[in-house]
């Protein structure tokens, strides 16, 4: 048992340590226009080609993506720019047409909701 | 206990106050149960600020002071918008979107009872609480009986004991876990799956061939995980009773209560017991034991999805005893008789467990565990003249840290495991005292690319006193060359010490002289068993008319590279010695499944076996292994009613092939026994959502070997044994049972 705590004060630490660190683990979220499961793929393959993005997930029936990165190394804007390039427009940034364009059908989503 | 409080309070003092928060759990009425939907949106009326529920349905967010209406919305689902007002916590049922456009009744959408995996890449079938009420009875050996991938065998004319076999290997080759702390092992190894009551199993997770090495080396053929039921999700009450045509009767209470939004605490108790004393088929010996059984669960969980913490610390104990043996044997008067023959077999377990979970609120993709459990398993048992006696204490530590390479398509887990093993065994006039201890670390790297790829590699050092130091590596791939199409496959190996005499507990059923041949080994003179696992497996969904499903088709090998082989071949013995030459199961299953429509669902499947071992007398298919099985099951249920009301049905069909069969009195050389049929059937009647009766036939054909027992007239000769079945010795048996969550 005393092993336990012991286990536990090394453990605990730890935490502490990595929370103070949460420069590096800046949170973000914005919307992203998109409808269906395969725009969420394509969504979130795009965040992540952004070097520097830890966590990504778009949810469907909000259309807000959550992400998690590190400032130094991906701005925000920077992940906007890599998700309008794959065809989804943002918050911040609309998609060229031609891309749009070539989306499959089920991920024409209406362009006039943002903005 | 006082250690355990200590513990937690040190731990909590860490956190500091929360902030001004909403928290919840949305959930979903599905049937009786309340079911908590993860990935649920909530989020407040015209801003960005939201969340999504997680696995447990539970979400916490921040309080807007800009608006008061929240807003959850979930794909499938009706999307409320609620006002909040001075509420901390809420509790919200979404309703399934398709009940918009009908008044009285309801349809749940419904998820499928056995979900085969898609997204992990290992192999795994996950059985939930609906499945598991297929099952007749009463505990987790009888829950795999509407499941393919597990065959259930009769262990020996005696006890009625279930025993599983996966891939074509008994269960001392599967790692058997109960909310990932290994269970059934050691000395529980002939009992120990009827140690644990089907009410309050919450799930099952099956993975076919190595599976992970997180919780250690000792998994040959596959894992089972066993989750039981949570305080914090779990009914406030129910009750369940049961009574069966062979005498038997059980009662199942649980209590949970929420003492706040943080502590819960759940009270378990089941009994069970059989006292009619019963010899159908005339040959003087109980057809079922006579047996009690007692087993408490007491668990506290903590959880503060604010701080990112989880926490249980359970205690179990349990006593179970077993009388079997000749009809009229009255253990107090012919307990060292000659002349009439009887068993008892009295168990005493304690179980104490501890587990810590701390998911980093900033970054979610980072977590650590810590697990720590110990157990005493106590048995005492005689078998007419012969003894046996095992004692085992067992402790287990396991820490565990996850967290992500780069990003969330590279996860990594690493972590320390600690064991001990103690066992004190009395064997006949014999003592064997063995001591196991083993420190092992482990890294275990997952890559999934979002699309059509994953990977988990895993890899594992470990030192034992009495296995050696050595690696354990494992990997597993999965690919979707299409959506619909998913290919599996997986390399992996593992090892053990074999506990021959708990694990073949059935040899003390029989007059066998029990022979050792040691070769210097340090496990009762034997070296380890080892072995390597390769599986293959492609999977095709599709769908047809209005229903959808999937061909399974699996092949894998299990190739020993040491192994102590049970040698019943020759008449009058048993012998235990090491592997020279090869052994191998190989195992296919073909399987279907397809749902018509949410009514009606089918699933069929054939498995092939190819088990064999090389005895000094040849390399022989392994005894009582049947080469051939064929499975059907299909399942009906009615809409239900907006009360609640629903009639279910299923309807089982098991084809067992021939088995070879040793030579002994009974048997001829070259034996093989016939191959038979076993239909099983229950209907269930739920009067209310929370109220149901259920009624069900075993064995509806009434199937029964004739001759259980070699020898049986003579049970202090020779001859006598009663290892060898290859069927049901209880003919059709009737049930009926009621459950009720208040």
């Amino acid at each position: 048992m005393k092993k336990l705590i012991i286990v536990l004060m090394i453990a605990l630490p730890l935490g502490a340590i990595a929370q103070e660190k949460t420069n590096k683990n800046t949170k973000a979220s914005f919307e992203v226009s998109g409808n269906c499961e395969m725009c969420k793929k394509r969504i979130e393959k795009a965040a992540f080609s952004v070097k520097g993005v830890k966590l990504a997930s778009w949810d469907i029936p909000t259309n807000i993506i959550s992400v998690i990165h590190d400032p130094n190394k991906a701005t925000v804007e920077s992940i906007h720019d890599a998700i309008a390039r794959v065809g989804h427009d943002t918050s911040l940034v609309k998609a060229e047409t031609e891309v749009y364009d070539k989306l499959p059908m089920c991920c024409l989503y209406d362009r006039d909701k943002i903005q | 206990m006082k250690y355990i409080v200590t513990i937690l309070m040190s731990a909590f003092s860490f956190l500091t106050f929360a902030q001004e928060t909403l928290e919840g759990t949305i959930l979903t009425k599905e049937g009786t149960q309340d079911l908590p939907l993860p990935g649920a949106s909530i989020y407040w009326l015209g801003t960005q600020n939201g969340t999504t529920s997680n696995e447990e349905g539970q979400f916490s967010l921040a309080l807007q002071k800009s608006t008061d209406q929240l807003i959850i919305s979930y794909l499938g689902f009706e999307t409320d918008t609620i006002q909040i007002q001075n509420q901390k916590r809420i509790t919200h049922f979404l309703i399934s979107s398709y009940a918009e456009s009908l008044d009285e009744v309801t349809i749940n959408q419904r998820r499928k009872a056995i979900q085969k995996s898609y997204l992990e890449a290992q192999n795994i079938v996950n059985v939930n609480s609906a499945e598991l009420l297929k099952a007749a009875c009463c505990n987790l050996s009888e829950s795999f009986e509407t499941n393919p991938s597990i065959d259930v065998n009769f262990s020996d004319a005696l006890t009625g004991t279930k025993q599983i076999k996966m891939l074509g290997l008994t269960s001392p080759y599967l790692l058997i876990t109960e909310e990932n702390i290994p269970m059934v092992r050691g000395a529980s190894q002939a009992y120990g799956l009827t140690f644990t009551p089907g009410t309050w199993i919450e799930s099952i997770q099956i993975t076919k061939g190595s599976g992970s090495v997180a919780n250690g080396f000792e998994s040959i053929a596959g894992q089972i995980n066993t989750e039981i039921k949570k305080p914090f999700s779990d009914v406030p009450l129910f009750i369940n009773l049961f009574t069966s045509a062979n005498g038997r009767q059980e009662v199942n209470l649980q209590g949970n209560q929420k003492w706040n939004d943080k502590w819960s605490t759940g009270l378990f108790l089941h009994a069970n017991q059989r006292n009619q004393a019963m010899d159908r088929n005339g040959d003087a010996f109980l057809d079922v034991p006579l047996a009690k059984q007692v087993n408490f669960l007491n668990r506290w969980q903590y959880t503060d999805p604010n701080k990112g913490w989880v926490s249980f610390a359970s205690f179990r104990w349990m006593n179970d005893s077993k009388q079997i043996g000749a009809l009229g044997y009255n253990p107090r008067l012919d307990r060292n008789s000659n002349s009439i023959w009887g068993s008892e077999i009295q168990t005493n377990r304690i179980d104490a467990s501890l587990k810590l979970g701390y998911v980093f609120p900033e970054i979610p993709f980072q977590s650590f565990g810590f697990q720590s459990a110990y157990s005493r398993h106590d048995q005492e048992a005689y078998y007419g003249p012969r003894v046996y006696e095992i004692d085992h204490e067992s402790f287990y530590t396991n820490l565990l840290f996850n967290s992500i390479i780069g990003n969330t398509k590279n996860k990594f887990k690493a972590g320390l495991n600690i064991t001990y093993d103690r066992y004190l065994e009395t064997v006949d006039r014999f003592y064997f005292n063995r001591t196991d201890r083993s420190f092992g670390g482990f890294f275990e790297y997952s890559f999934d690319n979002l699309d059509n790829f994953s990977l988990v590699g895993g890899i594992r050092a470990d030192i034992h006193n009495n296995l050696g130091t050595f690696i354990t590596p494992r990997v597993h791939l999965r690919y979707l060359p299409n959506p619909k199409t998913i290919l599996r496959a997986s390399l992996g190996n593992g090892r053990k010490a074999a506990n021959i005499f708990a694990e073949n507990q059935t040899l003390f059923g029989t007059n066998r002289v029990i022979s050792i041949i040691e070769n210097g080994g340090s496990i009762y003179g034997l070296n380890p068993e080892k072995a390597w696992n390769y599986g293959i497996s492609i999977r095709q969904l599709f769908n047809l008319g209005s229903g959808s499903g999937d061909i399974t088709a699996d092949y894998y090998i299990t190739n020993f590279i040491n192994q102590v082989v049970v040698d019943w071949e020759q008449k009058h013995q048993i012998s235990f010695y090491n592997l020279e030459g090869p052994s191998r199961a190989n195992s296919f299953q073909l399987s279907l499944d397809f749902a018509l429509n949410n009514a009606l669902n089918f699933r069929f499947a054939y498995k092939n076996y190819d088990v064999k071992t090389t005895y000094t007398s040849g390399f022989l298919q392994r005894p009582l292994q049947a080469q051939h099985r064929f499975f059907a099951n299909a399942g009906w249920e009615t809409e239900r009613k907006s009360n609640g009301a629903q009639w279910r049905w299923d309807l089982t069909y098991h084809a067992i092939g021939a088995q070879r069969l040793v030579t002994t009195s009974r048997d001829p050389v070259g034996s093989f026994s016939p191959s038979y049929g076993l239909w099983n059937s229950q209907l269930t009647r739920a009067l209310k959502t929370n109220f149901e009766l259920y009624t069900g036939i075993e064995n509806l054909g009434n199937y029964k070997q004739l001759n259980p027992i070699v020898g049986a007239d003579d049970p202090f000769g020779a001859d006598f044994d009663t290892a060898q079945v290859y069927a049901p010795i209880f003919g059709r048996m009737i049930y009926l049972g009621l459950r009720w969550n208040l």
